[in-house]
């Protein structure tokens, strides 16, 4: 069945069941690999994309179901990877294994456009969707919290926030 | 400390405790060879050569002896360096952190460095592997001699260049400078003629002195972030090869039961579905019997999978089960114990002699380490121009050189003819020590004429991994008349038969707090599965330390004394080196009482006023070479919600802390992964198969449940070790040591979740 959507821009055709999960029209159809397949049963968010912007999970998701919609993947996000949050995530050294990091910069990036300052607590609730195996969350909380400030325009050499952040302890110089 | 041990060669099964002793530049030599590369520039190779060899024994030659690490390094003209990074990345930070080390001493630029990631490749590297910390206490001398060398040549060329005195000259961010004649020049400037030169002997060359260093010690992002960030394909599951299908695999359920039989023709006409086929067992190779079904997208063979009735021949494994498992051990433990694997003084005696003995049974369950990336592999079987067969694999593997062996037994061809390329992996945890994934999926590709990538389902990876095996403790201990520990017996019940102990099943006969005391006797049972166990994260001490730790809680309670002076004293006036087994590294005393005091200092420990139902607790534990003391602070409501409020960790890895920011991110991921394992995780065997299937039954640690972990290093006169896993051990004994004090309620059984916390 041909279905159409917009994808990350661009007006897409693909023609498959119409119950096969977004996630692997993204990646097995599209040759998109940013979106990652962590559990198949919306459990681990690795899969997030926004869906007419909203954080949806795709793992389960038929992709009939976004037919007409505009859809965005972590390579949609910006053409060069400058996205407030990707930088945010750069600077705060998120990243341990990588795998899971897609799906939390998508959650985060939606949060933030619907709530500019979360508090840690939205922070933690909008991304309670989201597994990090590695549980690199406390660097995830503090890059949202850096992303929000970047998208103000805030400059890049600004202290991280102090959310659960590291103390390296006067032993260690930094 | 300066201990010279000759590490074994990698990969044995007591390796998997990745305990080894570092790769001492004393008893090891490097060679560092250079060359011209084409189009201008200089590369360098270095090579670390085992004793023994032709080159220990005088005959200089990179070529002779057995290598155990290799790094290359070209410098192009343009002035950018590229380093080859030989291991496997997991998340753990090695492909950033083995070029720091070359880039520091040749005093590169570090915005001018680009890092590559190696294929498997025996002729070239030795040591590709990702496992027991090893990364930093083999590689941190060799791999700055290497750049070393380099930085030497580039000084010797800008020298002779400008007829000065190499010793005037300095060298600054890919730049040597003549500070008399104000003259300068670029190491890209320099490349060609540098090659052109003899190369020094690095083992003659001075080091920085660490003051001095502008990479180590300095926070640098990992190399693969802007990747990461945007998405590109980097891991196994990325791999996309011309005329590549899609394959998924069927095992039985029961671990060791066989297909008896399948419809395959209903398989077959399943949409989308190109070939399905029963994989007859290997067990020489690790290769299970099931069911292959390719397709053209995964979605689909995973469709058709699901539809397929096979009929299984369970097979004995189907008699075993958890609930059995604790009854054998209770009964084990009632009984004398199997073997005693160590007996200092007379414990029977000293309990005998003691007014009163403290008994508790502790138990810890299985683990699954649940890499989220799940199990893939990507496999091309050809037949090669002389009609042999030849095989291309991408693979995300912790121990590509053993997938290399087992495929090659499988399909009955040489090593050679098995090529592998190198992904990043989606974690590790040590669940990619092991190929099996590999091997299915050459198994499958050698039965079709195109490439295919086979690709795990999450429940697959839960029911069918290498868990870390549960066990049971059977502890007496008694306090002498002075408020120490007067005695200490551990019947440990274990799996294993008369041949050896189940993978990762085993303790050491020298495990703290062996040597420590006067009266000290650990015994073991065992007990048969047919579970395939083996190493997850700081394996052995990811369960002892619970153990150990909480009993140790136990005993200073008994004594009325205070948890953290109860082991300062205990680890009082022992000089170092506890441990009388050579294989391992000795546990110095004094390193762990100084991040136990200093882990005191940093929390508050002793002069925090806490309200009921909030407590703090204390635990150590020694392994991969690093001492590490934590700290938990935790509120339990009285009708039993847990909060973990804040941890402390101290750590001493040794003098330098390579990459800070990686340091800090790699302690807290380890505390949270043994928070994570505390609270909520537990894989479960019902009639020889395992009940959990996904993440809503083994649950990992949500954002919502990570609390703020403070890191301190402790810098200490030793050689800098690894950092991968030893902060985890000591986070599940200080968690459960301060529910006790927040509740007077001892957790003996993991994980929590299981545990009624509720208080009055």
């Amino acid at each position: 069945m041909k279905i159409d959507f917009v994808l990350n821009g661009t007006p897409t055709s693909v023609d498959v069941p119409p119950e096969m999960p977004l996630l692997w029209v993204l990646r097995d159809v599209q040759g998109l690999k940013g979106t990652k397949f962590g559990c198949g049963a919306n459990q681990c968010g690795a899969c997030t994309v926004h869906v007419d912007g909203s954080a949806e999970r795709t793992c389960r998701l038929p992709v009939e179901r976004v037919a007409g919609k505009q859809v965005t993947t972590i390579e949609g996000l910006s053409p060069d990877g400058s996205h407030p949050v990707q930088r945010a995530w750069r600077e705060i050294d998120v990243p341990q294994c990588g795998y899971c990091q897609a799906g939390q910069i998508m959650s985060a990036t939606a949060l933030l456009a619907e709530v500019p300052e979360p508090s840690d607590e939205q922070i933690d609730r909008a991304m309670s969707r989201n597994l990090c195996r590695c549980a690199t969350y406390l660097r995830i909380r503090e890059a949202i919290h850096r992303g929000a400030a970047l998208s103000r325009g805030e400059p890049s050499e600004a202290p991280p926030s102090a959310g659960g952040a590291a103390d390296a302890g006067e032993e260690m110089p930094r | 400390m300066s201990r010279s041990i000759h590490s074994e060669s990698f990969p044995t099964r007591d390796r998997s405790r990745g305990e080894r002793p570092s790769a001492s530049p004393l008893t090891r030599r490097l060679f560092v060879q250079a060359s011209a590369l084409a189009g201008g520039g200089l590369a360098l190779g270095g090579r670390l050569l085992e004793p023994g060899s032709g080159a220990a024994s005088g005959a200089v030659s990179a070529d002779a002896g057995e290598a155990v690490l290799s790094a290359f390094v070209r410098l192009d003209p343009s002035g950018r360096v590229t380093i080859t990074a030989q291991n496997p990345e997991i998340g753990q930070g090695v492909k950033t952190m083995l070029p720091m080390l070359i880039a520091e001493e040749l005093d590169a630029d570090w915005d001018r460095v680009r890092v590559e990631q190696a294929g498997l490749d025996t002729a070239s590297f030795k040591g590709q592997f990702a496992g027991g910390s090893m990364a930093t206490p083999m590689h941190y001398e060799p791999m700055r001699r290497v750049g070393a060398v380099g930085r030497a040549m580039l000084v010797a060329a800008a020298a002779r260049r400008w007829g000065v005195d190499a010793a005037e000259c300095t060298t600054e961010a890919g730049v040597v400078r003549h500070a008399a004649s104000s003259r300068s020049a670029t190491y890209g400037e320099l490349a060609s003629e540098a090659a052109a030169l003899p190369a020094p002997d690095p083992a003659g060359l001075a080091l920085k002195d660490p003051k001095d260093f502008r990479i180590l010690g300095t926070a640098v992002p990992g190399v693969d972030n802007h990747a990461i960030v945007t998405g590109e394909p980097l891991f196994g599951i990325d791999v996309e090869v011309p005329g590549m299908r899609r394959a998924v695999f069927q095992r039985c359920p029961v671990f060791g039961g066989t297909v008896k039989s399948v419809d395959l023709d209903a398989v077959k006409a399943a949409p989308g579905v190109l070939d399905a086929f029963v994989v007859d067992q290997n067990p020489e190779v690790g290769l299970p019997s099931g069911v292959a079904v390719v397709a053209d997208t995964w979605w689909a063979a995973h469709q058709a999978r699901r539809s397929m009735q096979v009929e299984w021949d369970l097979g004995p494994t189907a008699e075993q089960g958890s609930e059995r498992f604790a009854e054998q051990a209770r009964s084990l433990a009632a009984a004398e114990p199997q073997e005693t694997l160590k007996a200092d003084g007379d414990v029977g005696a000293a309990l005998a002699a003691s007014g009163s003995v403290l008994r508790s049974e502790y138990h810890y369950p299985f683990l699954a380490h649940v890499p989220l990336e799940p199990q893939n592999c990507t496999v091309h079987v050809r037949t090669g121009a002389a009609g042999g067969k030849e095989v291309e694999i991408w693979a995300p593997s912790q121990t590509p050189e053993r997938g290399q062996g087992e495929v090659a037994k499988l399909l009955g061809i040489e090593p050679a003819a098995v090529r592998i390329h190198l992904t990043r992996m989606g974690g590790g945890f040590g669940r990619r020590l092991n190929n099996d994934y590999m091997v299915e999926a050459a198994a499958i590709a050698a039965r079709v004429d195109f490439p295919v990538q086979l690709l795990w389902s999450r429940e697959d990876d839960v029911q069918r991994s290498f868990y870390r095996p549960a066990g049971y403790h059977f502890l007496e201990g008694a306090i002498d008349g002075k408020g120490g520990i007067a005695a200490w017996r551990d019947h440990f019940v274990t799996f294993g038969d008369k041949d050896g102990y189940a993978r990762s099943a085993n303790m050491r006969p020298n495990e703290f707090p062996q040597g420590l005391l006067a009266n000290y006797q650990l015994d073991v049972s065992k007990m048969p599965l047919g579970v395939p166990t083996g190493p997850l994260r700081a394996p052995g001490s990811n369960a002892i330390a619970f153990v150990v730790q909480s009993f140790l809680d136990e005993l200073a309670h008994a004594a009325g004394r205070d948890p953290l002076q109860f082991r300062l004293d205990l680890l009082d006036g022992k000089m170092a080196g506890v441990s009388g087994d050579e294989a391992k590294p000795a546990f110095d005393a004094r390193r762990m009482r100084d991040v136990l005091t200093l882990v005191g200092e940093k929390s508050g420990w002793g002069r925090r006023q806490l309200p009921r139902g909030t407590g703090m607790g204390i635990a150590f534990h020694f392994s991969h070479f690093g001492y590490f003391a934590e700290v938990v602070q935790a509120t339990v409501s009285q009708r039993g919600d847990l909060a973990v409020d804040k941890v402390w960790v101290a750590g001493d890895v040794g003098s330098q802390i390579v990459n800070p920011s990686n340091a800090v991110n790699q302690v807290q991921g380890a505390v949270l992964d043994g928070l994570g394992e505390a609270l909520a995780q537990e894989i479960t065997i019902e009639g020889g198969a395992v009940e959990q299937s996904n993440f809503h039954d083994f649950r990992l640690l949500r954002m919502g449940q990570a609390p703020p972990i403070e890191v301190h290093f402790l810098r200490s006169d030793n050689a800098p070790t690894g950092l991968g896993e030893p902060a985890l051990p000591p986070l599940p004994p200080a968690l459960c040591n301060a529910i006790f004090a927040a509740t007077g309620k001892r957790v003996r059984t993991l994980p929590l979740s299981g545990v009624d916390l509720s208080w009055a």
